[in-house]
């Protein structure tokens, strides 16, 4: 049948979780911004094994220390939740349980990210 | 009938079914790095703990630290670390893919052999960063 709509008109906006390329796009954002951070992240920790209390606290009170691990947990939950969305998107056929589920998950990692920028944040503005 | 016979007589490529798929490198990769994945996802919530019990104060840290450091802590922490670099590096290959680069399959096989290696490469580095930091206690 014809339409007037164009092909990208028709393309936009679709498959499985209705939101065109912005997926896609978010998910390879979110894995180039977390190669320096994860890996910052991973050797910073280990390098704190067995410190003291005080030697945690300082270092999370640093303002360049604070903002990369905000980045870091915004980054890792937010892909997180986009690669979680294609394994639900690949095994989950029954379209009201795809949709629970990706509810869940969205709710699941917007509130561990949330908790995660708070926890910095106190320690990190905290007297 | 003799049409139907025709067709499956065809050398058509299948899809390639589990069951039946010998396994090789470059499946074992892909799967591995969905499963890494998957787990890095579900033990996300440690990282969440580890952070909350450095707001919560000290006696919470200690806990944390011998939580963490117990038998079952660090398993869960070696595999955390195992599978954050696995994705991480296999990661990288994905993003090579992306710009169209090194889809070659003698290309595939070299990169994914990298991935191997250097993801265990890191993942003792960081055990050694770790336990050398405890032993001085930095």
């Amino acid at each position: 049948m014809k339409g007037l709509r164009t092909p990208l008109g028709r393309a936009i906006g679709l498959g499985p979780a209705k939101e065109g390329i912005g997926h896609w796009w978010w998910q390879r954002v979110t894995s180039v911004a977390l190669i320096p951070l994860s890996l910052w992240f991973v050797f910073s920790v280990a390098s704190l094994v067995g410190a003291e209390y005080q030697t945690v606290l300082d270092w999370m009170r640093s303002p360049v220390i604070a903002a990369l691990l905000i980045m870091f947990v915004i980054s890792f939950f937010y892909h997180l939740q986009l690669g979680i969305q294609v394994v639900i998107e690949d095994y989950i056929h029954t379209e009201w349980l795809k949709i629970a589920s990706s509810l869940t998950l969205n709710f699941v990692a917007a509130f561990l990210a949330l908790v995660s920028v708070i926890l910095v944040l106190r320690v990190a503005l905290g007297g | 009938m003799g049409y139907y016979l025709a067709m499956s007589t065809d050398n058509r490529p299948l899809s390639p079914h589990l069951q039946v798929y010998r396994p090789q490198l470059t499946s074992l990769l892909s799967i591995t790095h969905r499963g890494t994945g998957m787990f890095l996802a579900f033990s996300s919530p440690v990282l969440v703990y580890w952070l909350w019990s450095i707001a919560a104060g000290a006696e919470s840290y200690a806990a944390a630290q011998h939580l963490l450091g117990s038998n079952l802590g660090r398993f869960v922490l070696f595999f955390w670390s195992y599978s954050l670099f696995y994705h991480l590096c296999n990661g990288v290959r994905h993003l090579a893919w992306d710009i169209g680069a090194g889809l070659e399959i003698t290309t595939l096989y070299k990169t994914g052999w990298w991935v191997v290696v250097i993801s265990f490469a890191l993942t003792l580095l960081t055990w050694v960063i770790g336990y050398a930091a405890r032993g001085t206690g930095v």
